[in-house]
């Protein structure tokens, strides 16, 4: 991993560190707004991703949200990649939770909850740049060593 | 009590027979207490696990066809696979065999060599343990059988991945109310309540845990685990309830790491869920093996009535 996408990585971890620490009365206090960073986080860690990958990240909108969509790009022919996508609509359920229901008596649990949901992603997006085959050996198995089985196999025969 | 699943095949895999075996010995416990009966593959190998499917996935085919050949010689429509792996694996070669021309070539290849009969697609259905306790015994019927209810435990369910995912070697899955949700699981959640748990709502049910990396990269696998571990307990959880026996005991050795290492230490507990439930009908820890987990949720348990 480049120091560039550790640098932001390690940015995005601090700040929702800082979200997660937060006493109630400050989340509640800027809770609509807090809820959208964190959507506005998840893309960056996507956006990280497909840019590491040489992809421009989509400005479309799935489900009237680009987290889903950029989720949608990093996908395509990538199926480990589906790894984190009920991560992603996790996000988007607690910012929704957050922003329909600014006053309700659980925002602060769910913006911190938002929080450790997201962390997740950055968690997971930062395993995948360190070791590309992260997700693709539980649920997106697919035959990464078959070359290598392959000229193994010819040079014993 | 709908008198489906009274008896299947049951496929324990490897890792049942060493870091899961609590998970072997309360599954087969739970379904001794539940009257339903369990008959273990003759003969059973490797389901191909993730080795061989990350180097031949046609080969992890026919490995998987095999334990499907095994059951239906035994006469079984049905085998339970407790494993997510192991599950996961047998759906994902009734899935090629149905739909692939060249795994089919190669399991018929294979088995004519090994000389046993040729697996067919669409002849044994394979179910996980979390079906077998839903369709046989159902919610109102564990209800009917708690002694000892679970109403102290603030539980997360956690299904890990290999549970709903690729959703289309799951065809049974997402058909609407009774079926379970790859997007949503609550098969676990069901069974819990119905013993008198409180489920909370846990946004991290499916997500990764670093499992399969965890020799290769083990700080990604610990920082993911103590996320998964830091959410449970955020959102109340005393307990995180497990079915896959990967999942479980790399929560359970993270856990211990991320302390070790990060200086992060969680106290929620990790326990199958055959384990709960078995404590729930009255089962004592040691029955169903609490003893044989790596982490020590005794004397929790004890304080709860439970064990």
């Amino acid at each position: 991993m480049t120091d560039t996408r550790n640098t932001r990585l390690d940015a995005i971890n601090a700040r929702l560190d800082a979200v997660i620490a937060k006493p109630d009365a400050v989340l509640v206090a800027a809770a609509p707004q807090l809820a959208e960073e964190l959507l506005v986080l998840g893309e960056a860690i996507l956006e990280i991703w497909l840019a590491a990958h040489g992809a421009g990240p989509t400005a479309l909108k799935v489900e009237g949200f680009r987290l889903l969509a950029l989720h949608r790009q990093g996908a395509r022919n990538d199926p480990s990649f589906n790894a984190c996508r009920e991560t992603c609509r996790e996000l988007v359920y607690h910012r929704n939770l957050v922003v329909l229901e600014p006053a309700h008596a659980d925002t602060a649990r769910r913006l911190r909850l938002g929080a450790m949901v997201t962390r997740h992603l950055a968690l997971f997006i930062g395993g995948k740049l360190e070791v590309a085959g992260l997700g693709e050996f539980c649920c997106s198995s697919r035959p990464l060593r078959q070359r290598e089985a392959a000229a193994q196999q010819a040079e014993i025969a | 009590m709908s008198g489906k699943y009274q008896k299947v095949a049951y496929y324990p895999g490897c890792a049942l027979e060493g870091t899961g075996h609590a998970y072997n010995r309360s599954t087969k416990e739970l379904g001794k207490a539940l009257g339903l009966e369990l008959a273990e593959l003759d003969n059973w190998n490797c389901c191909g696990a993730m080795e061989v499917k990350n180097i031949d996935p046609k080969l992890q085919t026919y490995l998987s066809a095999r334990n499907l050949s095994i059951a239906q010689d035994m006469g079984f429509d049905t085998v339970m696979a407790p494993c997510n792996g192991c599950y996961h694996n047998l759906k994902k070669a009734e899935y090629d065999l149905a739909n692939d021309p060249d795994s089919r070539a190669v399991n018929n290849r294979l088995s004519s060599k090994a000389g046993h009969k040729t697996y067919q697609a669409g002849k044994v259905t394979t179910i996980h343990a979390l079906d077998w306790i839903k369709e046989a015994i159902g919610e109102e019927g564990l209800k009917a059988r708690v002694k000892n209810s679970l109403k102290d435990l603030k539980v997360a369910n956690y299904y890990g991945c290999m549970y709903t995912r690729p959703r289309h070697i799951f065809p049974e899955k997402d058909k609407g109310p009774g079926s379970e949700s790859t997007s949503k699981p609550h098969f676990m959640d069901d069974l819990l309540a119905a013993a008198g748990a409180e489920n909370v709502d846990y946004p991290l049910k499916t997500a990764c845990c670093g499992g399969a990396h965890t020799l290769s990269d083990s700080d990604t696998s610990t920082k993911l685990v103590l996320n998964l571990l830091t959410t449970a307990e955020a959102c109340g959880a005393d307990v995180i309830a497990t079915e896959c026996p990967t999942c479980h005991s790399g929560l359970e050795t993270h856990q211990v790491r991320a302390e070790k290492v990060f200086g992060r230490k969680t106290t929620v507990k990790i326990l199958y869920f055959t384990q709960l439930l078995g404590m729930a009908l009255g089962l004592s820890a040691r029955k169903v093996g609490v003893h044989e987990n790596f982490s020590e949720s005794s004397a929790f348990l004890r304080a709860r009535g439970l064990g």
